[in-house]
């Protein structure tokens, strides 16, 4: 135990000299060593974020106000979800046709849960067709949770959420007949999607559905803003969460994430100033963002 | 002609007659399609993860797989109404180190290069336009504040630059999609029916 606890002291006095002094430790480094160098700007950059996603997160908690601009896609979701209900037809998710390890595929999931409550409010039938294992098992949890918090575990059916084949042509082929036979009142797709994006929006049009479509693939977008109704573009999918459902953990990370915009904002400003200008620490300055 | 051929063409057809209307040729296509792609997903995944990645190294003495192998059979505790909630715990695992994982390859790998290769000389067109084209756009997903004012005007022309690079990007991915037809009318018409040589 007294040497566990001399072998951790050690271990995180070497980190702190380490990080006082990085141009000492590169010389002395050998390949094996605990801690890479190379990245202690990616290490800074990443607990400067973390903190300000707990202080804002806190902050929030704590009952600070937290404004989040509209965002015309997500004030259409409630209104989408309205009208399967009326015309007693089907809200289709897609939570993206990207793995678990995609962060837009968190996003997707995140806006999937708030979405699940509100078809659980208005007993709207869900379908959430997944690509992947690991997400339709996530998905699966998520609906499951969002039901039981609305008050409606009974109506929970464990083939809202369905796995459709393995393969990204081979799901929207599948899709794309389950949209054309069963005529969904609103499709969202809300998470990571590639080159299937443009069939399956554009089956969603030719059936007749409100279509919300979010990604953060660039080559993903035009085909969505051309065949959807409304468009999430890239970051505006990870606000999508907090703007729906408004806690203060979402709003807080929203905040911190404009937080670290702002400064990377004047971070290049001034790093490009520098250069222009030809002041004598500009490649110093610019040095500090290098990754090796 | 070869049979596989033959098959490979008209489950093309098949696959193609949706764009007229969805019809039974279409739904037989769709099914074995979505059928085929199930199965040997699964097929592959067995050989590559579990056989290879899993039982082979795990017989081989890296018994610290056990932990994995344990975490990857509760994912199917959710076939249990009793013990689903176990699932719950392979899952926590995933998407925790998956988040952890994503950013710090998010922060070294794009943000960080990203950053240093915007600080360049705003002297030229070119320079003044990355500049410019970086932060207004950065501006656009700022949240936090409605975008009037200094920060709307910022915000516009962010959203000006987004438009452009769109307009760019379905460019270049519909030549992509349409070298892909032209791949498909070329095993129809060469491959196939041998029309031309």
């Amino acid at each position: 135990m007294c040497g566990d606890t001399t072998r951790y002291a050690v271990t995180a006095a070497v980190i702190v000299a380490l990080l006082a002094c990085p141009a000492a430790a590169q010389e002395t480094e050998s390949p094996g060593s605990l801690f890479n160098t190379d990245r202690v700007n990616a290490l800074l950059l990443m607990l400067a974020f973390c903190g300000a996603v707990l202080y804002f997160i806190r902050s929030s908690q704590r009952g600070k106000e937290m404004y989040i601009r509209p965002l015309p896609g997500l004030e259409a979701v409630e209104d989408g979800v309205g009208r399967a209900t009326e015309m007693g037809r089907t809200v289709l998710f897609i939570p993206g046709t990207g793995d678990i390890d995609q962060a837009e595929t968190f996003a997707g999931l995140a806006v999937l849960g708030k979405i699940a409550k509100i078809t659980a409010r208005y007993d709207t039938p869900l379908m959430v067709p997944c690509l992947y294992p690991m997400p339709l098992a996530a998905a699966s949890e998520v609906v499951r949770e969002a039901y039981t918090d609305a008050g409606k575990p009974d109506a929970f059916k464990p083939d809202m959420v369905r796995y459709m084949a393995g393969e990204s042509f081979g799901f929207s082929a599948a899709v794309n007949g389950w949209m054309m036979r069963e005529k969904p009142a609103t499709n969202i797709f809300l998470g990571q999607f590639h080159a299937e994006s443009l069939l399956m929006a554009e089956t969603g049009n030719a059936a007749g559905a409100i279509q919300i479509a979010g990604t953060a693939q660039p080559e993903q977008l035009p085909f969505f803003i051309a065949a959807c109704d409304y468009t999430l573009i890239g970051e505006e999918l990870y606000a999508a969460s907090a703007y729906l459902s408004k806690e203060p953990k979402y709003l807080g990370a929203v905040k911190a994430q404009d937080i670290f915009k702002i400064t990377l904002t004047v971070l290049i400003l001034a790093g490009a100033l520098f250069t222009t200008f030809d002041a004598g620490w500009a490649e110093t300055f610019r040095s500090w963002f290098e990754v090796h | 002609m070869d049979p596989v051929t033959t098959l490979t063409a008209l489950f093309t057809l098949a696959i193609y007659s949706f764009l007229y209307r969805d019809n039974p040729v279409y739904r037989f296509a769709e099914h074995v399609f979505a059928g085929l792609s199930a199965g040997y997903y699964s097929g592959l995944i067995f050989q590559s993860v579990l056989v290879q990645q899993l039982w082979q190294p795990l017989i081989g003495g890296k018994l610290w797989l056990i932990v994995p192998g344990i975490l990857g059979v509760l994912t199917f505790a959710r076939l249990s109404t009793k013990w689903s909630w176990l699932s719950r715990v392979a899952l926590a695992f995933v998407i925790g180190a998956n988040a952890g994982i994503l950013l710090m390859q998010q922060l070294h790998g794009l943000v960080l290069p990203q950053v240093a290769e915007t600080m360049i000389n705003m002297g030229t067109i070119k320079g003044l336009l990355v500049v410019v084209g970086v932060i207004s756009t950065l501006m656009y997903f700022y949240f936090s504040k409605p975008h009037k004012g200094a920060l709307g005007v910022i915000a516009n022309v962010g959203m000006w630059f987004i438009m452009i690079s769109f307009g760019a990007h379905f460019g270049y991915t519909v030549m992509a999609r349409v070298s892909l037809l032209i791949g498909r009318v070329q095993f129809l018409v060469i491959d196939w029916l041998h029309l031309v040589d």
